[in-house]
């Protein structure tokens, strides 16, 4: 199954995204969140998203998607981080948060590959990666 | 002149000083105009610089900014995080292996950080960021050591030409950050980012000056 990252500046979104996402589905679909700071306050840190990412990764594949701003910056430099062979695997997508996952875990829990939940988030792209 | 790995030490914790002391100057600029945390994310990102430099066992130049730079990462809460942290540790890799750094070095230091800050923040000059300050500080330096100033001109310039930026950003809008969902409204303040760049360029100018003399 491919996995599911949210990356937030606060937490109670982050939570509140996981906890609306995984009423679309049944089975449980791995869904790690990574937000606000290490210590308890808004933002955002890479450490926390490389936490995350290990956290549901499989060779399947984990899809990554973020708030704003410092979120992006965060996920990427992660992602810069980790082993090149996990590197592949993993995409950071600016689709509509919200939407986003819940989309993604409706797309996970029909065991799509990454490709084709990729394919299916590009039409909730809100273009924030410029 | 060059610096050792002692007094480039030194150095980053006068950076960590000045950005203590100027603190609730920065917060109150990001407060304007963003989330309000850019003093208390760099005093905390510094804070943990000057523990880890405290009992850091190396005298190599490269593996001290690299230090730095996994510290900000893993230590300041918003863009400036990864920013910061993303130009330092691109300019670790030009002084990787290094015990003694002199200006040239420093330009190199000073290009591959700006160019880590366009590379993670995707930003331009007039933006309003940080490479407002950032860019013509640079250019400033690259010129000036091509003509072989004298060092404490050349860092004078440098921090010269990064206030001018400072000042830049005033009258423009932002176009990045959280600053660019106030469109207009952001005229008229300065990038607090800017501003803390532009502090540690003045206090590489004084620390160097000091060193000095
Ligand atoms: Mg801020």
């Amino acid at each position: 199954m491919v996995g599911l990252v949210i990356v937030s500046h606060c937490i109670e979104i982050a939570q509140g995204i996981r906890k609306l996402a995984s009423q679309m589905t049944p089975e449980p679909v791995p869904i790690a969140i990574a937000a606000g700071t290490n210590d308890g306050r808004l933002g955002t840190n890479a450490e926390q998203v490389t936490r995350a990412i290990n956290e549901v990764y499989s060779s399947e594949g984990v899809i990554i998607l973020f708030d704003l701003g410092s979120a992006l910056m965060s996920t990427e430099l992660a992602v810069e981080c980790l082993p090149e062979e996990q590197q592949k695997n993993v995409v950071i997508l600016d689709a509509a948060i919200v939407e986003g996952a819940i989309t993604a875990v409706v797309e996970i829990s029909l065991n799509k590959n990454l490709k084709e939940i990729k394919d299916v988030l590009k039409d909730l792209s809100i273009n924030k990666m410029n | 002149m060059s610096l050792t790995s002692n007094q480039t030490i030194l150095l980053l914790k006068e950076i960590g000083k000045t950005l203590e002391e100027h603190k609730t100057l920065l917060t109150e600029l990001d407060g304007a105009i963003g989330d309000g945390d850019h003093g208390i994310n760099m005093n905390k990102g510094f804070t943990a610089v000057t523990k880890k430099l405290d009992d850091i066992q190396t005298e190599d130049i490269g593996h001290i900014l690299k230090t730095v730079g996994m510290t900000l990462v893993s230590n300041v809460g918003g863009a400036s995080g990864p920013l910061y942290g993303t130009a330092f540790m691109k300019a670790a890799v030009v002084v990787a292996g290094k015990n003694e750094i002199d200006l040239h070095d420093f330009v190199k230091i000073m290009e591959e950080a700006v160019e880590g800050i366009k590379m993670r923040g995707k930003a331009v000059p007039g933006d309003k960021t940080m490479l407002d300050a950032l860019e013509p500080a640079y250019n400033t330096l690259y010129q000036a050591v091509e003509e072989n100033q004298p060092i404490e001109d050349i860092l004078k310039k440098v921090k010269d030409a990064a206030l001018q930026g400072v000042q830049y950003t005033e009258k423009i809008a932002a176009k990045k950050g959280r600053a660019s969902y106030l469109g207009e409204r952001s005229i008229g303040h300065q990038d607090p980012g800017a501003v803390s760049s532009y502090l540690i360029l003045d206090t590489i100018y004084k620390t160097i000056r000091n060193i000095k003399d």
